[in-house]
């Protein structure tokens, strides 16, 4: 999660990536995975996690889960 | 520094393909050298000219094409009026006469922070590929033509979309052969032979702004990456990055070569992480005072090594800083104007 920790987020969910000068911008969902994903949480933690705090079923928190993942990693952030 | 410097600056052509005299400016004026500043201006309608607060005085040059005699005549003339210490010149297309005559500049008492002659012909757009293979450094396949024909016979590498660059200034990126041909004209009229035709990269344009003492030590350095580009190419907004790749490419070149003076080195990053080196500007660009915001005052750093300082690196800077330009229309006097063109002075 090297990469993770090299971005600037803010609690707005603004993303700054230093190395790139790219910006991005997430929903409170994504600032949420991003702060589980730093803590080195797994995949099963984070799912149990955000379907209590979003009050969202397992299915749906893991098919956001990939989407989410599956942009960090296009973007070169994880 | 105590003494009160007066600085001659050029480039204040402050326009949509802006000339770095303003930006130089006001870096030198957020700096703590007590300075008169004193702009050097080709035409009569340069912005810098009437901006309030930026110039003290303002004198019209005779362009570079017009020769030597009378550049230095007015330059004499110029420094028999305001004692100038150090001049900044800004424009390709005048650095050559800067630095040809850098040592009877020297004996009137005006000091310049230049590369050589050597420095400054052999990073030439025309001989990149040269450059490129001495310092090992990646560039795109290019050439230089001196004839419209040789466009129907280019080597093999170069394919379309390729960019078609005028010796000094402007770049087309084009797609066929008769827009090849149309913009070889337009660019060998406007700024003479060769016209340089380079294989264009896809990838981010990414710029590194630099200075060098003239031993091979970086001073300064901060990279940048164009996040606004306007239609002639030039950055309209950009913000500052942390690529230490770029970084050491930028000392690299600097330690290699010795560079004496600002630099500007304008790459292509690919999605591959490949960087290639596209131009190598031998003066500072028009975007400096990004550099100043983000902690890196190279105009002032400039003044103190022409001056004769040692001036201690600085190797650190804020990233995520950015520049947005804009234009502003001035309301000024006639008569402002008048003196400029009666008398060359205001």
């Amino acid at each position: 999660m090297s990469k993770l920790n090299s971005l600037a987020i803010s609690d707005n969910g603004f993303i700054f990536k230093p190395s790139t000068g790219e910006s991005f911008t997430t929903n409170e969902l994504g600032l949420h995975i991003i702060h589980l994903l730093k803590e080195n949480k797994s995949t099963n933690e984070i799912i149990t996690e955000i379907t209590r705090e979003f009050e969202i079923d397992k299915l749906t928190a893991s098919r956001d889960l990939d989407e989410f993942l599956d942009l960090l990693k296009r973007e070169n952030m994880v | 520094m105590n003494k009160k410097l007066t600085i001659a600056v050029t480039g204040l052509n402050n326009i949509d393909s802006p000339g770095p005299g303003v930006p130089v400016i006001r870096g030198i004026k957020d700096s703590n050298l007590d300075v008169r500043i004193i702009g050097l201006a080709y035409e009569n309608l340069e912005p810098g000219i009437y901006m309030p607060g930026l110039v003290d005085k303002t004198y019209l040059m005779p362009y570079p094409s017009t020769g030597s005699e009378a550049f230095l005549e007015r330059l004499s003339y110029i420094h028999s009026k305001e004692k100038i210490d150090v001049v900044i010149p800004n424009f390709d297309s005048e650095l050559y006469l800067f630095i040809k005559f850098d040592d009877e500049l020297k004996k009137m008492g005006i000091r310049t922070f230049l590369p050589t002659l050597e420095q400054f012909e052999e990073r030439h757009k025309s001989n990149l590929p040269e450059f490129a293979e001495k310092y090992d450094i990646k560039v795109p396949e290019s050439i230089a033509l001196t004839s419209i024909k040789d466009l129907n016979d280019l080597p093999k590498p170069l394919v379309f979309p390729y960019w078609i660059k005028g010796k000094f200034y402007e770049a087309f990126k084009v797609t066929d052969s008769s827009q090849a041909k149309y913009y070889f004209n337009k660019l060998s009229a406007k700024w003479g032979l060769p016209v340089v035709i380079q294989q264009s990269i896809y990838g981010t344009e990414v710029n590194v702004i630099a200075l060098g003492d003239g031993e091979g030590n970086t001073v300064a350095a901060v990279p940048m990456r164009k996040q606004y580009i306007t239609d002639k190419g030039k950055a309209w907004g950009g913000i500052t990055i942390e690529d230490e790749r770029m970084l050491e490419i930028t000392r690299h070149i600097i330690k290699s070569t010795k560079w004496r003076g600002g630099m500007e080195l304008e790459m292509i990053k690919t999605e591959d992480g490949e960087y290639y080196l596209i131009e190598i500007n031998p003066r500072i660009p028009a975007w400096v005072y990004l550099a100043v915001g983000a902690g890196q005052n190279i105009p002032e750093m400039l003044c103190k090594l022409a001056m004769g300082e040692t001036v201690k690196p600085i190797n650190t800077y804020k990233n995520g800083v950015m520049f947005i330009r804009y234009s502003w229309d001035l309301i000024g006097d006639i008569s402002d104007f008048e003196k400029i063109v009666i008398f060359g002075e205001l």
